[in-house]
């Protein structure tokens, strides 16, 4: 579990990334506010999962991370880097330390490219000149996931892999430069069941094996518990609710986060005899969103008076923090 | 409960054709619905579900090389029919599709109202205005405000153009709507409005759903009775009950195994392997390279067993 003497790896305060909206390609017509006051600390080894819905801002905070968008107010701190900043040779550099786990593999492998040739790209471009040496680096990360016997794939084209073998080749490319942190997108939402547990497993143990930081972005509450020590709950651009994972779903605060616990199934066939009780109406709009807390027009236990006024802060409970006023 | 039968699928076969030879989709697949039912079809991708969707609507490509079995739908054999009568009798009259990835499947150039009335005015020769009057009532059954029908399928989210497909499938009122993964691409939450959808529906129009999925978990909202389909096969029959409790076909148990829970801390465990290609199924059991109760016997075709009103394809439970 979270250990407080681990060093900060990715360090987030108060992250905001606004889009700016123009009307006819020019004139000011207010911002996207995709991430709006997000604060919170990674460290070495340590595998967190952001969860919320499309739409929530989940994707815009991960490019961020990956220096993909410039903060619009905010910091992001990588050991001692300040990503915002960096730019031309220096951002290069700082991306080999990040891997990058698309969603959809298919998507995200070019299929002019043998499996060869995609994971000795990351190499060539950091410099590695000698092509034995690439050669046996991308032999060494097809056995890491195993996309074995190594031969039979090294000359095969993406679209000659099924989908588990295409996300193997992802992740391989994700990890070939050694990285103190990987990002996955919702790196099994494409696969089928079987198949996701296995990218999932083979994950956590790279995870292990090379005490990498995960940054886990998915929907699916289901598979959180068994991939990360702690959940990040993202609503409208805000986290509101960050715990360790059985802290959260033992025992979930956030009226959002029981009802996304709520809509989740299980299988079990008294589902069907049920109705779910879910919350009215859909998330809102990030260029004008509602007053105090985001989530107050569709929650159920809103306290009239105070919810749509003040903004919450985290309100903790040890390491338990929700951003609601019913735990004042 | 009606327990008369209002579909029978037996033995129902289509191969294509490709250049590779003949790849065999839907390959002897079986199973009974009764009215106001639900039947969950469980399988993974390149299993032919789809195929087998397709296979029950007539909605067929070209490369067809061999395609028989019988359907019947409330006892008439649509397999009798010619592509003419089928279309003016069957399909979208009695029996209809809400296709995969839905969503995108609406025509961005046309209002959703006059799409969902299109039905009506082919099917059942109504005027339009009378047509509009039915897609209304039918968004209302759906949950989608009724000035949407001015709309076109960009102005509406994700969750509200499923609900569309789903209306102008329900808009002829139909005995039968066959649902090819409803909620693969949406929300945990619009996931579970759209479930809550169709049950209400069940209830409200009598209707059977035939559920194709590869969502274990989420299936079980709909589900009375389970198919499970493996490598173009139908491998257990099962009620819905039993079946979430504890399957019985060594497949069906494996699957179920690897479902992650919210609610229980089991840690899931995955199938090695890989399906078989269909080009060339192996003879035999199809799943016996994978599976970990194997014995001499499965190198010979299994018969479908009948375990307490379960069929399971597969030699453990021949007496």
């Amino acid at each position: 579990m979270t250990d407080k003497q681990r060093d900060v790896l990715l360090s987030i305060q108060d992250l905001h990334v606004w889009f700016e909206l123009r009307r006819f390609g020019f004139g000011h017509a207010g911002y996207v506010k995709a991430v709006d006051g997000v604060t919170f600390d990674l460290h070495y080894g340590e595998t967190i999962a952001i969860v919320g819905e499309s739409g929530c801002g989940k994707s815009s905070l991960m490019k961020t991370i990956l220096g993909l968008n410039k903060p619009t107010k905010g910091k992001v701190t990588f050991e001692d880097l300040d990503v915002g900043l960096l730019g031309g040779e220096a951002l290069r550099k700082y991306r080999s330390h990040i891997g990058y786990v698309q969603q959809d593999p298919f998507g995200a492998l070019a299929p002019f490219m043998n499996v060869q040739q995609i994971l000795e790209e990351p190499l060539r471009i950091n410099g590695i000149r000698d092509s034995a040496e690439r050669e046996s680096r991308v032999r060494k990360v097809m056995e890491e996931v195993k996309l074995t016997p190594v031969d039979d794939f090294l000359h095969k084209f993406p679209h000659m892999l099924s989908g588990g073998q295409q996300q193997r080749v992802v992740i391989a490319r994700a990890i070939i430069l050694e990285p103190k942190l990987v990002v996955a997108d919702e790196p099994v939402s494409m696969l089928d069941a079987s198949v996701r547990v296995e990218i999932l497993k083979l994950l956590r143990g790279l995870q292990e094996k090379y005490h990498l930081a995960v940054i886990y972005i998915t929907h699916d509450l289901s598979t959180v518990r068994y991939f990360s020590e702690r959940v990040f709950v993202m609503y409208a651009g805000n986290v509101v609710e960050k715990a360790p994972v059985n802290s959260l779903v033992h025992n979930p605060k956030h009226p959002y986060t029981e009802a996304l616990m709520d809509a989740t199934s299980d299988p079990d066939a008294n589902n069907a005899l049920q109705y779910r009780e879910l919350p009215p109406g859909e998330p809102p709009s990030l260029v004008n969103p509602p007053s105090g807390c985001r989530f107050h027009p569709r929650c159920p236990k809103r306290i009239e008076g105070l919810c749509e006024v003040e903004e919450p802060y985290d309100l903790a409970a040890d390491d338990h923090l929700v951003a609601c006023w019913l735990y004042k | 409960m009606l327990n008369e039968t209002l579909l029978r699928v037996e033995d129902l076969v289509l191969h294509f054709k490709t250049q590779k030879g003949s790849v065999r989709a839907v390959d002897g697949v079986f199973f009974n619905l009764a009215h106001k039912e639900a039947v969950v079809i469980l399988g993974e991708s390149g299993c032919g579900k789809s195929s087998l969707a397709k296979a029950i609507l007539r909605l067929l490509p070209r490369n067809i090389e061999r395609y028989d079995g019988r359907v019947y739908l409330d006892g008439d054999d649509t397999m009798a029919m010619d592509d003419e009568s089928y279309r003016q009798n069957i399909r979208w009259v009695r029996m209809s599709l809400v296709p995969q990835a839905a969503m995108n499947s609406l025509n961005p150039v046309l209002k959703v109202g006059d799409q969902i009335a299109e039905p009506m005015i082919i099917h059942h020769g109504v005027k339009k205005e009378e047509a509009l009057v039915q897609a209304a009532k039918m968004f209302q059954h759906v949950g989608v405000p009724v000035d949407f029908l001015d709309r076109y399928a960009f102005e509406l989210s994700g969750g509200m153009r499923q609900r569309v497909a789903i209306a102008m499938a329900l808009v002829t009122a139909p005995d039968l709507v066959i649902l090819d993964e409803p909620t693969s691409a949406l929300d945990v939450l619009t996931q579970a409005n759209i479930f809550n959808v169709l049950k209400r529906l069940k209830q409200e129009l009598e209707v059977s759903f035939v559920l194709i999925t590869h969502d274990i978990a989420t299936s079980s909202e709909l589900a009375d009775r389970v198919a499970v389909m493996y490598a173009g096969q139908i491998v257990e029959v099962s009620d819905a009950h039993r079946f979430f409790a504890e399957p019985l076909h060594p497949y069906s148990r494996m699957l179920m195994a690897s479902v992650p829970r919210l609610r229980a801390n089991v840690e899931p465990e995955f199938i090695t392997g890989q399906p078989p290609s269909l080009l060339d199924p192996p003879k035999g059991c199809r799943f016996a390279d994978r599976c970990p109760r194997r014995f001499e016997k499965c190198s010979e075709e299994p018969p479908t067993a009948n375990v307490d009103g379960i069929q399971v394809k597969c030699w453990l439970y021949t007496s």
